[in-house]
């Protein structure tokens, strides 16, 4: 048959698209459940690390089970949406692209020897691609306990190494709202002046060089997811508003 | 998202060549003269303009977590954005495919200048890239995808005029003689890419 | 046989996909700021150059040719597709590791342009041999560049410190900019200007 005529070509490009498809999505379909499972754990790996607790994949959800006493779905106003399993159900690029009012953002309650640890997930934009991880909060909901990052697709070796530990350690203590609540963020800077971090109250912590960007994407994606769960921080703040004073004098020394 | 802003943000502030360094091969190796140089430029132009917005639409319409939710509601769940450099790539390879045939019809001595590189397209990274970040930017509506496109292919333009227009001056300067042609362009550009670091991060 | 031997030699120097050919520049800037990094994709690299040159020369009689372009970059797509779905449920640390490369490989001009160059039109030993032997060409470029890159640029060799304290006190600062793609395109450059002085058959006339 004539290579070049039109049949020949329209038969093996619907050839070629129907093997092509089959075989991507018959491995796509067949190996989805593995993948989904080491997400899953990976997840919750994430989650737990930012409490200060490592763990490989395999005994990350027994710890997970352990420590983690609530999961809320959080919305704008404040009020919590118990109808959501936001573990399960909720993906953070989809929900942002949701409008305002149904949105919900999860929240996990971790508890570690009678301490309360709050969990958030962040998501933003780096140089190339998303990036993503979480945030845990002290009791205050101000200072941070820990922080995980976490990227698609930066640039190995610059942007990349937000995971690293040596940048993950930036963050912790450092507050996240200023002495009159306002929510101030963290900014990841070049002129932060203070290489061993000795200022947690500065809401700074020190760039990577050759990563600027990326660096702004964290210091934005940490701004605005935090801004979703003021209302509902002010909830609990008034509602135990002695308990958190107490432990603002305590933190101020 | 204002659209001047946008424009002239994708012609210089993201400029392909040398904010993210996409589209190097063809960059280095067309640009002996300006003329083949103004031929791929526009060539590139052409084919990021048609395809940026198309693969919007196939990223809004069909790959994206959620995007089938037109055809019936049991759909909202599937997620094909897996599929998306495959669609993509075949999208660009088939545009370039169409731009190869123009060239090779209206212009063989271009045809002939491009060489390997026309084909090459279809893998040039800002292609691809302009289609990728497309998908990362969230844009809000089909005509902002195609300013993005065009920006970008202009930007490209811009670069590959210049080191092409920069390279037939220096035919007439001291380049010692292993540095003549490819050794001395990438100096050059790395010097130039440098400059447009002043660029970077400015918000318009 | 030597004839067959000249498909790997030649893309080590008279014919080196990055310094004469002019393909795989993208990746030789992203990926060189570590020598790990580079030496991950340079092993993806030939392991996908020499599956689809084999793939693509046993098609080779077959493919029609209005739809050549698509054929050749749907078939290594699919392929490293492939591969990353099943890293991704097997391996997982790996495949996070690799998915940044991905992108990267689908779009290296290299693998496209020895398709077109060669694995066209020739037989399927000698297609794999010229995979292999360009994917090696480019390899050791990569993995030179990041040498440097690395080294000068942050003081490490695969993640590890390769500057002895000693240099640090005397004075020594790690440069900065080495880190960054401009700098990669001049060491690139520099390597062409060394690679040409001592092949003066690469020297470009006029």
């Amino acid at each position: 048959m004539n290579r070049d005529s039109n049949v020949y070509t329209f038969t093996f490009a619907t050839l070629m698209v129907f093997v092509v498809a089959s075989v991507l999505a018959y491995t796509s379909f067949s190996l989805k459940d593995l993948q989904n499972e080491n997400v899953r754990k990976e997840k919750m790996q994430n989650i737990l690390s930012t409490v200060g607790i490592k763990t490989d994949r395999d005994g990350a959800e027994k710890l997970f089970d352990q420590y983690i006493k609530e999961q809320l779905a959080v919305q704008s106003d404040g009020s919590i949406d118990s109808s959501v399993n936001v573990f399960k159900d909720v993906k953070l690029a989809l929900e942002l692209k949701k409008s305002p009012d149904t949105q919900d953002f999860p929240l996990y309650v971790a508890e570690i020897d009678s301490e309360k640890f709050y969990i958030i997930p962040i998501r933003g934009n780096g140089l190339w691609n998303a990036i993503f991880g979480y945030i845990s909060l002290k009791e205050d909901l101000n200072t941070i306990k820990g922080v995980v990052f976490d990227h698609v697709g930066e640039t190995a070796g610059l942007g990349a190494e937000i995971t690293q530990d040596w940048f993950i350690e930036r963050f912790t203590d450092e507050k996240l709202f200023d002495a009159n609540s306002k929510l101030m963020g963290i900014t990841v800077s070049k002129t932060n002046n203070d290489p061993s971090n000795l200022d947690k109250t500065d809401h700074e912590v020190d760039a990577i060089s050759g990563a600027t960007i990326t660096g702004d994407g964290v210091t934005d994606m940490i701004k605005e997811r935090i801004t979703h769960y003021v209302p509902y921080f002010e909830f609990i703040k008034s509602s135990n508003s002695i308990a958190v004073v107490s432990n603002n004098n305590l933190n101020l020394n | 998202m204002d659209y001047a802003n946008l424009f002239i943000k994708s012609i210089f502030i993201e400029n392909m060549v040398f904010a993210y360094f996409l589209g190097m091969c063809s960059y280095l190796a067309v640009s002996k003269t300006v003329k083949t140089s103004i031929g791929m430029g526009f060539a590139v132009i052409f084919v990021l303009t048609i395809t940026v917005p198309l693969n919007f639409l196939i990223d809004q319409y069909l790959l994206q977590a959620g995007a089938l939710k037109w055809i019936g509601p049991e759909y909202a769940e599937l997620d094909l954005s897996f599929l998306s450099f495959i669609m993509f790539i075949a999208v660009i390879a088939s545009m370039v495919q169409l731009v190869e045939m123009i060239v090779e019809k209206f212009s063989p001595a271009l045809y002939g200048a491009l060489g390997i590189f026309l084909p090459l397209i279809a893998v040039n990274c800002a292609i691809l890239g302009g289609s990728l970040f497309m998908q990362i930017k969230d844009f809000s509506g089909i005509t902002e995808s195609a300013i993005y496109g065009l920006g970008s292919g202009i930007g490209w333009l811009l670069a590959i005029v210049a080191i092409a227009a920069i390279r037939e001056k220096i035919a007439y300067s001291n380049v010692p003689a292993p540095l003549k042609g490819l050794g001395i362009t990438f100096i050059i550009t790395g010097l130039m890419a440098i400059g447009f670091m002043s660029f970077m991060g400015i918000k318009l | 046989m030597s004839k067959n031997k000249v498909l790997l030699t030649d893309p080590l120097d008279d014919n080196n996909p990055i310094t004469v050919q002019v393909l795989g520049i993208c990746s030789a800037l992203a990926i060189t700021v570590q020598l790990k990094a580079a030496i991950v994709m340079s092993l993806s690299v030939i392991a996908v150059m020499a599956a689809s040159n084999v793939i693509i020369s046993i098609l080779r009689d077959l493919i029609p040719n209005r739809i050549r372009i698509i054929v050749q970059l749907v078939v290594v797509a699919s392929m490293v597709v492939l591969v990353d779905q099943v890293l991704r449920a097997y391996a997982y640390d790996v495949s996070k590791e690799l998915s940044i490369f991905i992108g990267l490989i689908i779009t290296n001009c290299i693998v496209m342009g020895r398709l077109e160059a060669f694995a066209l039109g020739n037989g399927v030993w000698r297609s794999f041999l010229d995979g292999v032997g360009n994917a090696f060409g480019y390899a050791w470029i990569l993995m030179l560049v990041a040498f440097f890159r690395e080294l000068l640029g942050s003081g490490k060799l695969l993640g590890i410190q390769a500057i002895p304290d000693f240099i640090y006190e005397m004075g020594y600062v790690d440069n900065g900019l080495m880190l960054l793609s401009p700098m990669a395109l001049i060491t690139v450059g520099l390597i062409i200007w060394v690679q040409r002085s001592r092949n003066r058959k690469l020297i470009e006339q006029g």
